[in-house]
């Protein structure tokens, strides 16, 4: 291993910034796949791959991935929640591949939700 | 570095300090990992090593993020449950959360959880974030920006004045101001000069340092840096003892990755500034820990202290100007010259700036590792961080604070702020960090001789007072629990204090008398009881025990006559219990087993 200078440091803090933002919290957006037996069944893995790729693939490191359960309305899976900062949370349903990667080009990166898979704006309040 | 990046939506964060280790953290992240690969997830989710989380009496700990659920005492049988439950279908585990203890109501997230929440981390503030084996992690905690900044940016002079203005002041014990320290260190004479890193702990129950460098040995290495540039030297040593080979084993990887990365040997980050640093393994006598000694044992001698002056900022290792600072303190440096001295000294008090880690343990329901600020006061860490005394039927009688050389500090006295001048005052000091709490079921006179026996065990023997004089005392406090206390025992357990204290050599000496003179100045009654009335008020110095049944009190029941293993209590039904005090061996089953404290 080559001597480090000063430079070297950033770029290793940078390229390790995504993984210490999901530790940390700080995050820009945060898209949750539901994986539920119902979301599993209907396809939430090759969902959550997709969003794994494209973030690889677009260097994108202040967005977060989680998985969560069932979210109850089984029968319109898979489904995710995308949760930009200062916007409010869309659930989209009925996702695949492509629909997946408008979703990620479109909401999750440039802030506009993709209305014609969405199913509502705004999550349930919970108690 | 890491070529490829890789993005997973779950990271399980395994503590992989001594404490969880001991109770098969280990064993419990090869299963997740077997499991995980088994499920066809590995791509999704990390599991990933961590330094000491705190909470080590609910180990094996496991902490998810990005959803911040903290886990407790994860075996190796429960990982496919767990496996199928949380990652696969995205429930909780309602199993291993931790569970309150005011209401039963299980906690999922970590932050919601009395003992994290009331902390507030800048030495431990990568715990549990990153993997100590893993530079890059540091790195990406803004590591060693601080040594950057210092080596590139700053002068000898502005370094000192940073660290200066912080105000931080020694963590091992002494509490002596660490700008001040170094000021004299780098205004000695000599081209040649040393920089040490003091991890001999040895206080009994006290593990801040080794839990430093576990969970983040690069803050301690990079401390070193910021320091050996302070003063101008280029060797620096870690005295570490030998029984923390895990200690060990991260420092050894840390010390190889640095390095690696050229962030220590010659010329580090482009800056002209050379530093080696070297292990020492010291062989774990406790008067090592003091700072002369502890040069000795490097050169190779015995660890003896010798008087100062000349104090090692002039005269040190190899009677050359040496600098030895605490592993805590050598954590905190790059914060001061990272963020700031101000913002430093924005935490704790005016004259104690900053945090302190403390190792909490005893009667005390959360039993771990944590870091308060400066100022907060006793109440606080036992009731909030602490959750509270276990036992219904119990109360807190006191906190033992500063271990060996520390004192006892009563529940009258439980709003005193934690910090160098409040503590010193009480007659305990801060000391390296040891905090027991105890309940009413402690004998003072019995705690008093535990120290003690330790102390004298630990003197070195160089200088009489401690030498002969702790051993006196010793030979008094076990008189007074054998119920052979005389009259002025206590005048003259005060008076070989005051002279131990004022002719011993060493810190070890001038300390050790501490634990007796703080639980006489308080708990006066409780040796009185030993002497005069041959009573152990808390039931603990077995010679003095004679028990007996309070009549009025007794329900009859007969639990102590089943309890009894000498067939020392005759009970029929419907009538008062009787215990024969010849046949009673002292066993103390009766007594704990009597629901209605009719048995004293």
């Amino acid at each position: 291993m080559a001597k480090l200078k000063i430079e070297d440091l950033r770029k290793i803090k940078e390229s390790k910034k995504g993984t210490l933002n999901l530790r940390d919290g700080a995050y820009r957006a945060k898209v949750t796949v539901h994986m539920g037996t119902c979301g599993i069944a209907a396809g939430a893995r090759i969902v959550m791959n997709t969003l794994i790729t494209a973030i690889e693939q677009n260097n994108t490191d202040d967005v977060i991935l989680t998985s969560s359960g069932c979210a109850g309305l089984c029968s319109q899976e898979p489904m995710m929640t995308v949760e930009v900062n200062d916007l409010s949370p869309v659930k989209y349903v009925y996702l695949d591949e492509e629909k997946t990667k408008k979703i990620f080009r479109e909401h999750v990166i440039d802030g506009k939700p993709v209305a014609e898979y969405a199913l509502s704006m705004g999550s349930e309040t919970t108690y | 570095m890491e070529k490829t990046r890789k993005t997973y939506h779950t990271n399980l964060m395994i503590c992989a300090g001594t404490g969880c280790v001991s109770c098969g953290s280990f064993g419990v992240r090869d299963a997740l990992i077997a499991e995980i690969e088994k499920q066809d997830l590995s791509h999704e989710v990390l599991v990933a090593t961590t330094g000491c989380n705190g909470f080590c009496a609910a180990g094996p700990l496991l902490v998810s993020y990005p959803d911040g659920v903290f886990y407790q005492k994860l075996q190796v049988e429960d990982v496919p449950f767990f496996v199928e439950e949380y990652l696969l279908k995205g429930r909780v585990v309602k199993k291993h959360l931790f569970v309150r203890p005011e209401d039963k109501e299980a906690i999922p997230a970590i932050n919601d959880i009395g003992f994290f929440s009331n902390q507030l981390l800048v030495t431990l503030r990568n715990r549990g974030l990153i993997d100590p084996e893993i530079i890059d992690d540091y790195i990406a905690r803004d590591g060693y920006m601080a040594a950057e900044k210092a080596l590139n940016e700053m002068t000898s002079e502005e370094i000192i004045r940073e660290v200066t203005t912080s105000g931080i002041r020694g963590r091992g014990g002494g509490g002596f101001p660490t700008g001040l320290k170094w000021k004299f260190c780098a205004d000695a004479s000599g081209d040649q000069k040393y920089i040490l890193c003091n991890a001999d702990e040895g206080d009994p129950g006290a593990f801040m340092d080794r839990s430093i460098l576990e969970a983040d040995p690069h803050a301690v290495l990079e401390g070193m840096i910021i320091g050996a540039k302070a003063i101008g030297a280029h060797q620096g040593y870690i005295y570490v003892r030998a029984e923390y080979p895990l200690a060990i084993e991260r420092l050894e990887t840390a010390i190889a990755q640095a390095e690696d990365y050229g962030l220590l040997g010659d010329d580090i980050l482009g800056s002209g500034f050379d530093l080696k640093i070297e292990l020492y393994h010291g062989a774990g006598a406790f008067v090592c820990g003091e700072e002369t000694a502890l040069m000795l044992s490097i050169q190779g001698q015995r660890g003896m202290p010798r008087p100062r002056p000349p104090f090692p900022a002039h005269k040190g290792l190899w009677n050359l100007p040496t600098v030895l600072n605490n592993v805590e303190t050598w954590a905190n440096i790059p914060q001061i010259i990272f963020r700031g001295s101000n913002w430093f000294k924005s935490l704790g008090t005016e004259k104690s700036t900053g945090t302190k880690v403390f190792a909490l343990t005893g009667c005390v329901k959360n039993i771990g590792l944590i870091e308060v600020p400066m100022g907060v006061s006793l109440r606080s860490i036992v009731y909030d961080v602490g959750g509270g005394i276990p036992g219904k039927r119990r109360k807190l009688k006191a906190v033992q604070v500063g271990g060996p050389s520390g004192g006892c500090i009563p529940e009258s006295l439980i709003d005193t702020p934690v910090d160098f001048e409040s503590i010193v005052k009480t007659g305990a000091i801060v000391g390296s960090g040891g905090m027991v709490v105890m309940d009413d079921t402690s004998c003072m006179v019995d705690v008093a001789k535990f120290f003690l026996e330790f102390t004298v065990e630990e003197s070195c023997g160089k200088c009489t007072p401690c030498r002969e004089g702790t051993q006196q005392m010793l030979h008094i406090l076990d008189r007074i629990t054998l119920g052979k206390g005389r009259p002025e025992d206590i005048d003259t357990l005060i008076t070989l204090s005051a002279m131990i204290k004022s002719a011993s050599l060493c810190g070890l000496g001038q300390t050790a008398p501490n634990p007796v003179e703080t639980t006489i100045k308080y708990f006066r009654e409780e040796y009185e009881a030993h002497i005069f009335e041959k009573r152990c008020p808390a039931k603990k110095c077995k010679a003095l025990l004679k028990f007996e049944v309070v009549p009025e009190l007794c329900k009859k029941c007969g639990l102590c006559f089943k309890a009894c293993p000498s067939n020392a209590i005759t009970w029929v039904k419907k009538s008062v219990a009787v215990i024969d005090v010849d046949k009673c061996t002292q066993c103390m089953n009766c007594y704990a087993v009597c629901k209605f404290d009719s048995i004293i």
